[in-house]
């Protein structure tokens, strides 16, 4: 029987997998790749909770949807700035990104 | 339940506005006609702060299932983002017209941060939080990302969005798992449901909670994106995200943090010590070392966080008002620094603090401007830094934190040595291919309004401290 921890697992599986692509990633486009997986991961969260411990609620459901939509907006715009900064440098790897330091 | 259009005026006001902006930007064909947008911009943000002292401030009001609240702490916030809103669009009226092409956009950006903003100092539950927050940093992303054919801003720019998101995924699971313990996402449920026992679930969620909203006012271990996305930014927004942003991070933080952890303060108060501790030393420590004015008022307002975090130890009404008095001040501080930046950075394109050498010949009126401003991030006597430094130590000493306060005033000391440094530079300096500069209208004006409100409040704090005192009292019963 697959309960709670099943899906509180994964989703801390994936929460930390996306963390870990954000952090070690070059490509810029592929560091974007890794948000998308930690805020999935926080929507199996929030409904997996919903679904086993408060199922006379939508709360979770409806914070779910807040998230996959401003994943979007937040997708797009990321991918137009990189766009723009691809225009400047032909590169978009983000550890050439050293103008700014110290 | 029933929405009473009055009281969200502000919020829909500021929308409308920023709509009407982007449109007219569209229909206005000529160059001459789109120019007169940013002044539109000016008498609509005037216009809504003395709207703003007509609304019942008394009455808390609540709507939607207590999703969304009224009362006098976020009416003052958002007066202080108008403000804000208002000062810092009006020191973009000359600088930013070599990059807009008077399009419309930029001021109608700056309307939808105003929008976010307010959200979040009104809002009673995640979900609003979120939108309110995310409303906010997306839109000062592009604001960041604004020069397009500027390296250092698109470099600025898509560093702030990578990092926000990293932190708004990291505030997100701890919602997440508040929501899994409680089934409620708003304040006041919350704080019915809490029980006053721990679990270690728990204890990760308000972690992750404070990271995330940490990231926001630049606690230090979140503070890395600061220094960069300041430099990177046009000075308009680097005052605004140093001022709007980090007080709509505070008003977040407060409400999270003094009503629905409340209970558990034992649990977050030696983090957050630590972090303070860390954001005092780091911040100001690191400044030393800056050569760049912009970098070095970055590290100064992560330094300032760390000031300010000394009133929500503390953990008090009286704390609370010193929060909201040291808010006040440093906005009014920051955007003069920030405007003698744009001075220079209009005159002579660059803003490293060696460039400021025989400013005083060549602009002395700035020179006074930065100076003031200075001395009050600093906390020199007549001027409001003092008195709001005054008034966190004392509270901070009185809550028993008496060691903090020792801390807290070496690393004032090491401050006023950095900007002591850079008031050095700019009075004396050779000045022999200097000529004086030409400073726009519209920016002496927003240095005027800062110093006079600086050493306005410095020499008669009374009625500021009297009516925040008052705002916190009515938040915390």
């Amino acid at each position: 029987m697959i309960g709670l921890t099943h899906y509180l697992i994964v989703a801390a599986a994936l929460f930390c997998i996306g963390a870990y692509g954000v952090v070690v990633k070059k490509n810029a486009i592929a560091v974007m790749m890794g948000l998308e997986f930690m805020l999935n991961a926080i929507n199996i969260n929030l409904v997996a909770f919903n679904h086993f411990l408060h199922p006379n609620l939508v709360l979770g459901q409806v914070f779910a949807m807040f998230i996959v939509g401003i994943a979007a907006a937040e997708v797009a715009l990321g991918l137009a700035i990189i766009l723009s900064l691809y225009r400047q440098r032909h590169s978009i790897a983000v550890d050439e990104m050293d103008i700014l330091k110290w | 339940m029933i929405l009473s259009w009055p009281t969200i005026i502000l919020e829909i006001s500021s929308l409308g506005i920023g709509l009407l902006l982007l449109i007219l930007g569209l229909v206005f064909t000529s160059l001459k006609s789109k120019a007169t947008l940013g002044y539109f911009s000016i008498i609509a943000l005037l216009l809504m702060l003395v709207g703003s002292f007509y609304l019942p401030s008394g009455a808390t009001q609540t709507f939607i299932n207590n999703f969304y609240v009224q009362d006098s702490l976020a009416l003052f916030f958002k007066q202080l983002f108008i403000v804000s809103a208002l000062l810092v669009n009006t020191m973009a009226l000359r600088y930013m017209k070599p990059h807009t092409n008077n399009r419309g956009d930029f001021f109608a950006l700056t309307f939808f941060a105003l929008t976010g903003m307010m959200m979040m100092a009104s809002a009673a539950e995640f979900i609003t939080l979120y939108i309110g927050l995310e409303l906010m940093t997306f839109t000062f992303v592009l604001l960041t990302a604004y020069k397009k054919h500027d390296l250092k801003s698109g470099e600025a720019g898509l560093k702030y969005i990578l990092l926000s998101a990293v932190s708004s995924g990291v505030l997100l699971y701890g919602f997440s798992l508040l929501y899994g313990l409680t089934g409620a996402l708003d304040f006041s449920s919350l704080v019915a449901l809490f029980a006053p026992t721990s679990s270690p679930l728990l204890v990760w969620a308000i972690v992750m909670v404070l990271a995330g909203l940490g990231f926001k006012i630049a606690l230090v271990p979140f503070h890395m994106w600061t220094p960069d996305v300041y430099e990177g930014a046009p000075t308009p927004i680097t005052a605004f995200l140093a001022v709007g942003s980090k007080a709509a991070g505070f008003v977040a933080f407060i409400r999270v943090f003094f009503q629905v952890f409340a209970v558990y303060s034992p649990i977050f108060m030696p983090l957050l010590i630590a972090l303070t501790v860390l954001t005092l030393l780091i911040g100001n420590l690191i400044a030393l070392a800056q050569t760049h004015l912009k970098r070095l008022l970055a590290y100064s307002s992560i330094a300032h966080a760390g000031y300010i975090l000394l009133g929500v130890i503390a953990y008090s009404k009286l704390g609370l008002s010193a929060i909201l008095f040291y808010l006040l001040l440093y906005m009014f501080a920051n955007i003069g620094a920030f405007a003698a930046v744009a001075a220079l950075v209009i005159n002579t394109g660059q803003d490293k603090i060696s460039d400021l050498a025989g400013l005083w010949k060549s602009s002395p009126f700035t020179s006074v401007v930065l100076l003031v401003s200075l001395l009050s991030l600093a906390g020199i006597p007549p001027t409001a830094g003092f008195i709001g430094k005054f008034y966190l130590f004392t509270e901070l000493v009185s809550r028993g934190y008496l060691w903090l306060a020792f801390v807290a005033v070496g690393m004032s000391l090491v401050a006023i040595y950095y900007y002591l440094v850079v008031i050095r530079t700019f009075l004396s300096g050779s000045v022999a291919e200097k000529t004086s500069m030409t400073i726009p209208f519209s920016l002496k004006l927003v240095m005027l309004v800062s110093v006079v409100m600086t050493i306005g409040i410095g020499v008669f704090p009374g009625p500021f401290t009297d009516y925040l005192l008052k705002v916190a009292q009515a938040f915390l019963g």
